[in-house]
């Protein structure tokens, strides 16, 4: 068995780990103990039995050849179980292989739980050391940067408020020149609902919102985005254990809505946000459920076509297969509800295999992606399992990927080009607003006439 | 030799018994003490309704995706846990000495039947040990206490097996029977052995979550 370098180029890990001492890993994780990791961080590291059919859960091991230290409960044993069992006495060297394991050999898809007799949950475990390695300062330089931004800014990209409002006008601009009348309404108090993108929406994407516009205004749907901080649902500080930042974005996240009177919000297509709205964030501030009531997109353009808000003027002729998310099906079972968007919007849908809960991880999530280039070769060294099901989609007629989350946008999109796969992606939103009925359209052409 | 035997089987069984019994509830005493502390999403997500739909699920052979990706695991394994619990509570002669202590008896399994099922566990720990050894994603996570746990459960089991069919040394080898049982019995609440009451609560509790917040299967 090879041993593979701990040398990563990340100043995050390097720099950090040579200021460490013994005594502050024990010190600090003793900390932790006092108030965190009880019952569950005991029962589960104490009843895992050591069975390994945890292992061809995890799309970590089956790329590296099934090499068993990429097995969910091989990463236990390399990190988690030891600091316990040795109650911290271990040297910097092992924080910086738990960090490397724990940030970049996990996507916290958490797969390996429905493949484990007694429902071990390893994720929770990895985000566990995490939460220790953040404590001690060792932490991936990109994603911990991404944490800083939304500590400083309440957003992940460090968009400043006015760039926020800016790049909103400048899309619902846009937009009004393709449709007649169209308002991106900010800060618009008592609409029905409060619709919260991403970061990097406004950033890099901001064509989504557009998109999401033209369907709203389409679908004669009340909503409103905050001008204030709180519009970014999404949340890296989840990913490097700060769960206090993620306190502060959720409280920021929720406030907005309550501050505008909304009925509900509607989240853009993201799958780790949905995690830290739905899930995460909304504990940590000890709501057992949203106090807003959530519904991500999939389930939101679900209702548009049910009610015949929207209508399909032509279905997608390209043969399309679906990646399930694991955020938003192993995370809220939304798969189904995604099959019935797609049967609506495309002519021909090609299943990938294993799919819905079953789903291989797309390799970008849990934080995985927003490490950065410094972890980018290890990133693609596993996917070969996520690339063999593509393939295999492939070959049964699939061209076009949906993936209804961002992560995954960003994992399939690498993956694709690494092993040549010859395929391209889209969210769910950019196939409706390719099909959808547009009415403006006709009265143009009348008019034109 | 008869002394020992004596001693074994009246005051170290009670020994046993009580070790296990409060060991187990003490364990699982500290554990929904340590939930109320520190983890309270155990019990505010806790339901009856899904934590018994995934224990059930994981209760069927074949029923979840993980068995049927192991099939032989999945056979042993259940023909395996049956039997290690059914022989030593309906063997006829332990039920026996129950009623000529306490005169109280219960059903009993035919001969045949518990000498299949001790079978059963034997082979069914050649089989765990064998895979331990062999499959190396479970290689690389076994201890020696893993092994250790393996032979502490054949001990009884293959003492009694010599007992039965009344092997050389059969005085010495009951005794070692005695003991071994009482060790194991003992041996339970503080080792990886209690995965035997902790399993509905860990299936419960992930079959809760998955069930009630995340709207997802957990098999």
């Amino acid at each position: 068995m090879e041993q593979t370098s701990t040398q990563t180029g990340d100043q995050g890990l390097e720099k950090s780990v040579a200021r460490l001492t013994p005594d502050q890993i024990a010190k600090t994780l003793g900390e932790i103990l006092k108030s965190e990791g009880g019952a569950r961080l005991k029962a589960y590291v104490k009843t895992c039995m050591s069975c390994g059919l945890c292992a061809d859960a995890c799309h970590f091991y089956l790329s590296h050849e099934n090499d068993p230290r990429f097995s969910p409960a091989g990463k236990v044993k390399q990190t988690i179980a030891p600091l316990l069992k040795k109650k911290g006495a271990v040297d910097p060297e092992f924080i910086k292989r738990a960090a490397l394991v724990a940030f970049t050999q996990c996507n916290l898809c958490k797969r390996c739980v429905m493949y484990c007799p007694f429902g071990v949950d390893v994720a929770w475990l990895m985000l566990f050391v995490r939460r220790l390695c953040s404590r001690l300062g060792v932490v991936p330089q990109y994603i911990q940067d991404t944490a800083h931004s939304h500590s400083v800014t309440k957003n992940q990209m460090w968009v400043k408020e006015d760039e926020w409002i800016d790049t909103v006008f400048w899309q619902e601009e846009e937009a009004a020149e393709e449709v007649p009348g169209l308002t991106i309404p900010l800060e618009r108090e008592g609409a029905d609902i409060m619709y919260s993108v991403i970061a990097p929406e406004p950033k890099f994407r901001a064509q989504l919102i557009y998109q999401a516009a033209v369907m709203f205004h389409a679908a004669g749907v009340s909503w409103t985005m905050p001008a204030t901080p709180g519009w970014d649902n999404s949340d890296m500080a989840m990913y490097t254990g700060e769960n206090e930042i993620m306190g502060r974005l959720k409280r920021a996240h929720f406030e907005a809505a309550m501050r505008l009177r909304v009925k509900r919000i509607v989240m853009g297509e993201c799958g780790h946000a949905l995690r830290s709205v739905h899930d995460m964030g909304n504990r940590w501030l000890g709501w057992k459920t949203p106090p807003v009531p959530v519904t991500h997109a999939i389930e939101f353009y679900w209702e548009l076509l049910e009610s015949g808000k929207i209508r399909v003027a032509k279905k997608l002729k390209t043969p399309v297969t679906l990646h399930d998310p694991c955020n938003v099906a192993r995370g809220l079972g939304l798969h189904e509800k995604a099959r019935d968007v797609m049967a609506a919007l495309c002519e021909d849908f090609v299943e990938m295999h294993p799919n819905r809960e079953y789903n291989i991880c797309c390799g970008a999530g849990g934080g995985v992606i927003n490490c950065g280039p410094p972890h980018k070769a290890e990133r693609l060294a596993a996917s070969s399992a996520k690339a063999k099901q593509l393939f295999d989609a492939r070959t049964r007629g699939a061209r076009t990927i949906i993936a209804p989350c961002h992560n995954c946008h960003g994992g399939l999109e690498d993956i694709v080009e690494h092993h040549h796969l010859g395929m391209d992606l889209k969210f769910l939103g950019d196939v409706i607003y390719e099909c959808m009925e547009k009415p403006w359209k006709k009265d143009e052409e009348e008019q034109g006439r | 030799m008869t002394k020992a035997y004596v001693f074994a089987a009246g005051p170290l069984l009670w020994v046993s018994v009580i070790v296990f019994a409060a060991g187990c509830l003490l364990r699982l005493g500290r554990l929904a003490w340590l939930a109320r502390k520190k983890d309270r999403p155990v019990y505010a997500y806790m339901s009856a309704h899904y934590a018994l739909r995934s224990i059930g699920r994981w209760l069927v052979p074949m029923g979840t995706e993980s068995m049927r990706k192991h099939p032989v695991t999945t056979v042993v394994s259940f023909a395996f846990h049956a039997a290690v619990v059914l022989v030593p509570l309906f063997l006829f002669a332990h039920v026996l000495l129950f009623y000529e202590a306490f005169g109280i008896s219960w059903w009993t399994l035919p001969e045949e039947a518990a000498y299949a099922g001790t079978l059963v566990v034997l082979a069914g720990l050649v089989y765990f040990f064998a895979r331990r050894l062999i499959r190396p994603e479970v290689r690389y996570l076994s201890g020696p206490a893993d092994f250790a746990l393996l032979v502490l459960v054949a001990l009884p089991f293959a003492t009694g097996l010599w007992a039965f069919h009344h092997g050389p040394g059969v005085r010495v080898v009951m005794l070692l029977h005695v003991l071994s049982g009482e060790a194991l019995l003992a041996a339970i609440p503080f080792t990886k052995l209690s995965h035997m009451f902790l399993f509905p609560f860990l299936r419960g509790y992930m079959g809760s979550e998955f069930g009630s917040v995340r709207h997802a299967r957990d098999w």
